[in-house]
């Protein structure tokens, strides 16, 4: 099943949408760092992360859809997709709450790509996942919890 | 010893006689209707559904729980009600044969008037009888088939696929199957499913790169001129409950996304009835059955709920059934439903009792089991040890089956406490039985068997509770992964079930002293879910112990104290620890 188009895609270390956006030049890894300070990725806390990215009080959104497992099958990749459905949506940002430093991705979205990431995150325990978005220079914000657990014991 | 029927109503008799202590209303009934197992035909489309059997080809014993509680909005529903709080939300009568099915009242004395349940052989007798009334309908097996038994675990489930192809099994989703491995899982259904035209059906397992279906998430059907569509949801934490490595490129998850996408393509492709066959457990059916809109009836498992009739979920845009069929072979799920102006206007639904007794057994079904386990008779036989004590697992906390295993783990491996998983399956164990290598097998067949003593701090035993406990009682049905709660050897703790995580378990003792976080303890344990793990084999240390001590008796449970959730909660009953 698919097993050509697996194939073609392996060697691209991290294929995935992310990539793809790089490649077709919507999404530029300097833009995304170029907003955001090294600062707010070193935060140890949320707040912290959230005024280094001069997002101190993000408006709660409806309009932010965030995709996770409810139980993390594997804490050091979890899937994470976040949709914004906010217009001129230019920036989504991840936290994981509770890892060390909560701010794990910043990605800039240009000229009018589609208010979409998926990406990979780790997290060293059971935390909320929460996305800020920024739109018309203003931030939006939603969370979902992950649960990370030791496993076993099931049925 | 064993009775006969009227060797125990004689025994009844004189026991009343002697002043001995039985309760009128909960008198054995002792006879059973002789229309039983006649059941109407109902409408056009008709469903059977049998799961988590747990590789049990011959009838056994199993004793349903007295301790099965329910939080958040579960409270005082089903599944979380038990003993006579179930007869009465389904007016059974107490004392009769579907008492004994459903519950645990009684069950010592029951067994012996009712006889043992399930084996595959009656179970074909009772699918081929309702088959002959039901013309086209539909057999479903909803997983944990191919684990649990000595032989499946020998055969590497080969005697159990073999077994479900003679049954007739038309549809199939899975949970412990894929602990035989993705390949293992992967030749069964290319090779021995497809060759007998069984569909296995798995609308949540994807592949964890590309998020491409690894199975046919759903199988269109046509009986009587309707079309039926039946879709597969795998145990949804298998690669959290169970070993990740043995399924390393598959992802799981409840995806009720992607339900929902799935139910709304069979429906546009024409389906009249749209069914799950799940392996979610029965609270995490019924959130999915309250927002996933478009679903006639969801045929579970996991969680091993005897539910005698359906739970009506409204949603959005209608109402979804939601059944949930027990375990061990103990029951078939016979599902009718009359579909007219391409919709189904009304069902009928009964969840029989699979009592071997009454269901003579099949002859060919019979031949095949006598045959697979010809090779192994010696083996399965070897007598290791008496017990005095009733033995069984199931209930959220130690049963007497893991009491024996996790004393057993203490005193061989010199350990301070032992955990030992808070599994479902298990037969039970009449007083008096001989344990046999084939009963402590029914407890400990898996394919990561080893054991293992670590040490541990009291902070890390805490947090491992606690995590299970959350596993078991998150008032959100999608963070509960179907298990009963660790069981515990050498450990007391009060749990309150109504707390979040972190904060159920208090004064935890070992050994009568309060648990110091910071010192550590020797732990034994089994069923690792981490790779490279090496240990003896769980059946081999407790084997050894039984053959040592020869006659088992006196077994004191770890049960904890349970405080929070009140002293009338119908979730629990005859509860032998503390209630507070």
């Amino acid at each position: 099943m698919n097993a050509l188009r697996r194939n073609v895609l392996k060697g691209a270390a991290g294929a995935g949408t992310v990539a793809v956006a790089v490649a077709a030049g919507l999404l530029k890894p300097t833009q995304a760092l170029a907003d955001v300070p090294r600062s707010a990725f070193e935060a140890k806390n949320v707040g912290d992360a959230l005024k280094g990215m001069g997002a101190t009080a993000p408006a709660d959104s409806k309009d932010i859809t965030i995709k996770a497992p409810d139980i993390a099958e594997n804490g050091a990749v979890v899937p994470v997709e976040v949709t914004s459905g906010i217009a001129g949506t230019s920036a989504i940002a991840i936290l994981a709450e509770k890892n060390a430093t909560p701010l794990v991705a910043d990605f800039g979205l240009m000229g009018g790509a589609e208010g979409y990431i998926s990406t990979r995150i780790k997290m060293g325990q059971t935390s909320l996942v929460r996305a800020v978005v920024t739109a018309g220079g203003k931030s939006y914000t939603a969370a979902k919890e992950v649960k990370v657990t030791i496993g076993g014991c099931g049925g | 010893m064993h009775m006969n029927r009227r060797e125990f109503l004689q025994l009844l008799a004189v026991a009343a006689a002697s002043g001995m202590a039985l309760d009128s209303k909960s008198a054995l009934a002792g006879n059973v209707p002789a229309n039983f197992y006649d059941v109407p035909r109902h409408g056009n489309v008709s469903l059977l559904h049998f799961t988590d059997c747990h590789a049990q080809l011959l009838p056994i014993w199993f004793r349903e729980p007295n301790v099965n509680i329910g939080v958040g909005s579960a409270l005082g529903k089903a599944p979380h009600l038990v003993g006579q709080n179930l007869l009465k939300q389904y007016g059974i009568k107490p004392g009769s044969a579907e008492a004994h099915a459903f519950t645990y009242l009684d069950f010592t004395e029951a067994a012996k008037v009712y006889g043992k349940v399930g084996g595959f052989a009656h179970l074909k007798t009772l699918v081929d009888k309702l088959r002959a009334q039901r013309p086209g309908a539909l057999l479903l097996d909803g997983g944990d088939t191919w684990q649990g038994s000595a032989t499946s675990l020998w055969t590497d489930a080969q005697d159990m696929v073999d077994a479900c192809i003679a049954l007739g099994v038309n549809v199939m989703t899975p949970h412990w199957e894929a602990t035989f491995g993705a390949d293992r899982v992967q030749e069964i259904v290319n090779k021995d499913f497809k060759k007998a035209n069984i569909d296995f059906v798995a609308q949540n397992i994807v592949t964890n790169d590309f998020g491409d279906q690894v199975f046919k998430p759903y199988v269109m059907k046509v009986m009587n001129g309707v079309k039926v569509a039946v879709i597969g949801q795998a145990f949804p934490y298998t690669p959290i409950a169970n070993p990740r490595y043995m399924v390393p490129d598959w992802s799981f998850g409840i995806r009720d996304d992607s339900m929902q996408k799935w139910v709304d393509e069979a429906r546009a492709k024409g389906a009249q009835v749209v069914v799950v066959l799940s392996h979610n457990g029965m609270d995490v059916d019924l959130k999915m059955a309250s927002r996933v809109t478009g679903i006639d009836a969801i045929f579970g498992g996991h969680t091993h709920d005897g539910v005698p009739q359906p739970v009506q979920v409204k949603n959005a845009k209608g109402i979804t059934l939601v059944t949930n069929a027990g375990s061990n072979g103990k029951f078939l799920g016979v599902m009718d439903f009359d579909v007219k102006g391409k919709r189904v206007v009304s069902y009928k639904y009964r969840l029989l009792p699979v009592f071997s007794n009454l269901l003579p057994a099949d002859r060919g079904m019979d031949a095949y089991i006598k045959k697979v386990r010809a090779p192994y008779e010696k083996k399965l036989n070897e007598k290791l040890a008496v017990s005095d004590d009733f033995l069984y697992r199931r209930g959220n906390f130690n049963g007497t089956w893991d009491q024996l295993i996790v004393d057993a783990l203490m005193e061989v491996k010199g350990a301070d406490a032992a955990f030992s998983p808070g599994f479902r399956w298990g037969t039970t164990l009449l007083p008096g039985e001989d344990i046999t290598m084939e009963r402590l097998m029914d407890q400990t067949a898996i394919t990561y068997p080893e054991t293992t003593l670590t040490n541990m701090t009291g902070e890390t035993i805490k947090s491992i509770m606690e995590d299970v406990c959350d596993n078991l009682f998150n008032a959100d049905p999608y963070y509960q992964q179907g298990g009963d709660m660790v069981r515990v050897g050498g450990i007391e703790y009060t749990i309150n079930p109504n707390q979040t995580i972190g904060k159920r378990i208090t004064d935890m003792r070992i050994k009568g002293k309060p648990v110091d976080a910071h010192k550590t303890y020797k732990v034994a344990g089994w069923a690792p879910v981490g790779e490279g793990v090496s240990g003896e084999p769980i059946w081999d240390v407790v084997a050894g112990y039984l053959r040592d001590k020869k006659v088992i008796k006196g077994l004191k449970l770890n049960e904890p104290k349970i405080v929070g959730i009140g002293k009338s909660n119908p979730g629990i009953a005859d509860y032998d620890g503390v209630l507070a």
